[in-house]
């Protein structure tokens, strides 16, 4: 139970000083002031502890008293969290909306699950089974497209099922089974609860083998990232980095997906929601919302709640990874998150590094990165959190510190580039600064699934755009008239890949999302066309010739002339093209 | 017992530009009122920046010229700062603190409002809908502004911002029943403040208007309270009274310095340039104060202007803006000084909310793709003209030729239109397709060929 264990001394924005008569851990959640505004102890020295608020701290007075039940800032794990949408410390919004109106107030004291909800629970275990920190026990259908699987907490030892409950429907606080753990009992709920920060264990990390198909061609065909991976998407204001989190939210083939929207917009929020209600997923037919869960603290809600979100998104993707799933975390922006633990920390008063940020920041996202990854959990399951965060770099500038310390933990870079966007080519991803280092681990997916040969042309593809980008130099300073028609050709066939391939509208209707059989019959498609009019070149032929070819014509609007539902016309015009080519001869 | 009594001192320890520590004291709330009398009797109004333990660190709006260390007494309201509020607002001038300066007395309050706002909670905003049409075409086609959006002007200083913030809210009158502006001047000159007026006389809607003017001459710290005052007062129409409120905002970049000032006095260690490291924070407290309620009928459309300093848009106040704020119309110095108004740049600028907002049974099916391929071929042109500056116009092709011909059309002929002329969507649209089409069919891979087929303008 909460006692007293101190009172206020200072107040300085989010950050409150206590002045503690009873003992205090670091990381200990308090509760502050009369309204008893939620906090958590970052920082001990001699009997002064400082806390961070997680809410508006206006009007709290010093000699205000300070509670605490000596527990780490928490979560609760357990059916009633896909398709909802909470907070930073996971307070549910929809259920503060109905209580509190359409603003937020402070000092709500909601807990994260419904209690009166019944979940049909089914035991996969009996009474007298041996099981272990982290077996499966049961199952409940959550949503029409997610088993949650109801865990022995992983904190807890073996132990001997003394009882499970029959099939039936409970709420997650009934006791659904009792654990008998060399003698001592201990009941067990459908829910559990998680200190945010301590990343939930796993047997041991497994190599990523299989691409995160995510319907995006820049993405899928140039720079893949594998399930378990990080990637990291940086630009500047407007270049399209929500977009891209979304479209991933929408369309990656993950089995659930955390969204965390962390100091952005609300109005950003309010989209996904909106859109995610109304959205099926094409794979399984099934709304989106059925496998997503939403973690939003917006920028204008309170800063140390922000901070905190990033944690709460992880320990719930951790969660369902645990269960056996791939889980995606979209985590937008990071920089946010970073530029918290900047406010939270001048407001201590620490020693600033560069920019103002405190020298732990590559710490903390090195923490961060490392709870992503594929592994076998510890109920022997395979399960994988794929990392997809995004940074703001002022000044869309990325040598600046946090895009700088976050290119250490992450092996997929999606630079987004200001000229790019501001001509609308979209996604704005870069083709020369973005890299991937997971072609070779999902080499063999694309081998088996799609075609061998898409290394290859991948290798081409780019090689020809390093090319036209020196080419473009040279163009710069004497025009293209000079160049031979090999090289005109260069700029001819890129042009064509970035208008006809990469260049994909997320709000266009069939182009929002392209398959990988679809992406590597265009892109093969492309390749068919450099080659053949390489040879026809050599022969003698001008490129405006080649141009005016049907194929020419056909190849920039075949993402929207061919749908997904007639990939074979896709595939009968890729192999008419060297032969459509070659009637120029005649 | 009378708390009030309790709470009143005399004597401050230090004053420190707008700032001062005062001892011995307890009950002070974080981010409360305080009053401070002088022996004369005048009043100034502070705010509790920090406190601690039988101390405060007080943040005057009022500035502290003439305070003294012993001559006022000061008295902690045990309240955060408020705002009385009612309709009766409307057609009334006040100062950054919520107090009229147009000669009238005070309204009556209906209701008092906290000036710092609470925050939508993200499960109750409702999606913003339904364009504006402002009548500008390099905003109606190229981007859009919606209702409950909030767009921001990036300029600089000596172009027609305000000239164009005018028009936007003469023309954009057309919104009908409902509609009121709340205009927030910060640190803007007496000149600004009038050509505002005048302009919503002549246009007719001054009594829908509710103006908040912190002029340049006085205390900076006030500045920080303004837009606050502002969205108070917009929040209360919007949102109790169904009003469509359009707030604008200038000077945001005044704002800013006054942050940042308040900041060094604090000897805070700042992010960049100067800034204080939760200035993002800070302007998110402004902006995100637009928008829409489920179930409610008003509406919060946010204006704020802001000059860049030295036109850069890397500069941490456009650039946290811009991270901020659902895209931006950037006003462009070159452009003003080719003759062309409103000198819009499109490229820079950005709606955020147009792709949602546009296209069939919003605005007209051929729309998107029309503002997409203008983005692009105007794009083309840029890069055309770079390289024909170095290798000259003769070594162009004619297919470049074409474009710098286009581009020349669009600026002159798309982009430039009269202060006084309003435009329907459209009319900009059709123009749209006359000047896209003075490139060849085959560029314009952006647009469907249905499309094409039923808007190219056919060469005779
Ligand atoms: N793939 C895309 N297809 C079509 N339009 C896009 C795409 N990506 C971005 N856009 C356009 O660019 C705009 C800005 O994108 P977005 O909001 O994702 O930027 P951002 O990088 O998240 O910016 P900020 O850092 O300010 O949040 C979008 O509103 C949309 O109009
Ligand atoms: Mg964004």
């Amino acid at each position: 139970m909460a006692e007293i264990i101190g009172k206020i001394v200072r107040i300085n924005g989010p950050v409150v000083q206590i002045r503690c008569d009873k003992s205090i851990k670091m990381l200990d959640m308090v509760e502050i002031g009369e309204e008893k505004l939620v906090g958590e102890v970052v920082r001990l020295k001699e009997n002064i502890a400082h806390a961070q608020v997680y809410e508006d701290t206006t009007s709290l007075k010093a000699g205000d008293p300070v509670y605490s039940d000596h527990m780490p800032l928490s979560l609760e794990l357990g059916p009633g969290l896909i398709g909802n949408i909470f907070d930073g410390i996971q307070r549910p919004l929809e259920m503060i909306k109905k209580q509190e109106g359409d603003f937020i107030s402070r000092g709500l004291h909601v807990q994260a699950l419904d209690r009166d909800k019944k979940w049909h629970f089914v035991p996969l275990k009996k009474t007298g089974d041996r099981v272990n920190a982290g077996s499966i026990i049961g199952e409940v259908q959550e949503s029409s497209l997610i088993k949650h699987k109801i865990m022995v907490p992983p904190n807890l030892s073996s132990g001997i099922l003394n009882s499970i409950a029959d099939e039936g429907d409970y709420t997650v606080d009934d006791i659904i089974a009792e654990l008998d753990i060399d003698g001592q009992i201990q009941p067990l709920r459908m829910f559990h609860k998680w200190a945010v920060r301590k990343p939930r264990p796993y047997k041991q990390k497994i190599p990523a083998d299989k691409p995160l198909i995510t319907g995006q061609r820049v993405i899928d065909t140039l720079f893949p990232v594998a399930k378990g991976g990080c990637v990291a998407v940086p630009g500047g204001f407007g270049t399209g980095k929500t977009v891209v989190q979304h479209q991933l939210a929408k369309w990656s083939d993950a089995d659930v997906v955390v969204f965390v929207g962390c100091g952005e917009r609300g109005n950003e929020m309010t989209d996904v929601l909106a859109n995610f209600t109304k959205l099926i997923d094409p794979r399984t037919g099934k709304l989106l919302l059925e496998r997503t869960v939403f973690v939003a603290n917006t920028s204008n809600m309170p800063v140390a709640a922000r901070e905190a979100s990033i944690y709460t998104g992880i320990t719930i993707a951790e969660y369902f990874r645990d269960m056996g799933y791939d889980v995606a975390l979209m985590a937008d922006s990071t920089s946010r998150w970073a530029e918290a633990l900047r406010e939270l920390s001048g407001r201590m008063e620490e020693i600033p590094l560069e920019e103002g940020f405190p020298a732990y920041l590559p710490v903390r996202l090195a923490e961060f990165y490392e709870r992503a990854g594929k592994v076998v959990t510890p109920g022997e399951q395979n399960g994988s959190i794929t990392v997809i965060a995004s940074v703001s770099p002022p000044g869309g500038d990325f040598s600046e510190p946090v895009t700088s310390h976050t290119k250490r933990f992450i092996r997929c870079f999606w630079a987004l580039d200001r000229d790019l966007a501001y001509s609308r080519h979209y996604p704005a991803i870069s083709w020369i600064d973005s890299y991937s280092e997971y072609v070779d681990d999902v080499k063999l997916w694309w081998d088996v699934h799609i075609d061998g040969k898409w290394p290859e042309y991948r290798y081409a593809i780019l090689d020809l755009l390093q090319k036209e980008q020196r080419l473009q130099q040279i163009v710069k300073l004497i025009g293209a008239d000079v160049l031979p028609n090999t090289q005109k050709l260069i700029l001819e066939t890129c042009s064509l890949f970035k208008n006809a391939f990469l260049q994909q509208s997320a709000f266009d209707e069939v182009d929002t999302y392209c398959s990988p059989k679809k992406q590597f019959l265009m892109f093969k498609a492309i390749i068919m066309f450099h080659r053949k009019s390489e040879e026809l070149i050599k022969e003698g032929f001008e490129i405006v010739e080649i141009r005016e070819n049907p194929v020419y014509h056909n190849l920039v609007r075949m993402k929207t002339r061919y749908k997904e539902d007639n990939l074979e016309q896709l595939e009968k015009f890729v192999n008419s093209i060297e032969e459509q080519l070659q009637q120029l001869k005649k | 017992m009378n708390m009030n009594k309790l709470r009143q001192y005399t004597g401050l320890e230090e004053i420190v530009g707008q700032l001062f520590v005062i001892r011995n004291i307890h009950n002070a709330g974080y981010n409360e009122i305080v009053e401070i009398t002088e022996e004369n009797g005048n009043i100034r109004i502070g705010l509790t920046l920090e406190v601690g333990e039988g101390y405060a660190v007080v943040q005057v709006l009022g500035g502290t010229s003439g305070m003294s260390l012993k001559n006022c007494r000061v008295r902690f309201k045990g309240k955060p700062l408020e705002f009385g509020v009612s309709l009766d607002m409307l057609g009334r001038i006040f100062d950054g603190l919520g107090n009229p300066i147009d000669g009238l007395p005070a309204p009556v309050a209906e209701e008092t409002m906290n000036v710092n706002g609470m925050a939508i909670n993200p499960s109750a905003r409702d999606y913003p809908e339904n364009i504006i049409e402002t009548g500008i075409s390099a905003i109606d086609v190229m981007n859009t502004l919606v209702r409950g959006q909030k767009l921001p002007f990036f300029s600089g200083s000596g172009l027609p911002h305000d000239l164009v913030a005018a028009q936007i809210v003469r023309q954009a009158r057309a919104e009908g029943e409902g509609f009121c502006v709340v205009f927030a001047g910060m640190g803007v000159k007496y000149d600004t403040a009038r050509f505002f007026i005048k302009s919503f006389e002549e246009t007719g809607v001054l009594d829908n208007v509710i103006m908040f003017l912190s002029l340049a001459d006085s205390p900076s710290l006030s500045r920080l309270m303004t837009p606050r005052f502002a969205l108070t007062a917009a929040e209360f129409l919007a949102f109790k009274k169904d009003m469509h409120v359009l707030v604008v905002l200038t000077d945001m970049s005044n704002y800013c310095e006054a942050l940042r000032e308040l900041s060094t006095m604090r000897g805070e260690i700042p992010a960049r340039k100067g800034y204080p490291g939760y200035l993002y924070s800070d302007l998110a407290s402004i902006y995100e104060r637009a928008g829409r309620i489920k179930n409610k009928k008003g509406s919060i459309t946010q204006i704020p202007i802001l000059t860049m300093p030295n036109d850069d848009i890397t500069h941490p106040i456009p650039d946290l803006t811009g991270y901020i704020t659902e895209g931006q119309i950037v006003i462009d110095r070159e452009l003003h000084a080719k003759g062309i108004y409103p000198p819009i740049s499109v490229l820079p600028s950005l709606s955020r909310l147009m792709k949602d907002n546009i296209g069939l049974n919003k605005t007209r099916d051929d729309h998107p793709a029309l503002a997409s391929q203008l983005f692009a071929s105007y794009a083309k042109t840029k890069d055309i003209q770079a390289i024909a500056s170095i290798v000259g116009e003769e070594e162009l092709s004619s297919l470049d030729h074409l474009y710098l011909n286009f581009g020349q059309v669009f600026e002159t002929k798309f982009v430039n239109q009269g202060y006084n002329e309003r435009r329907t969507l459209e009319e900009s649209l059709e123009k749209g397709w006359d000047i896209i089409s003075i490139l060849p069919e085959e560029e314009l891979v952006r647009i469907s060929e249905e499309q094409i087929k039923k808007h190219y303008r056919e060469k005779r």
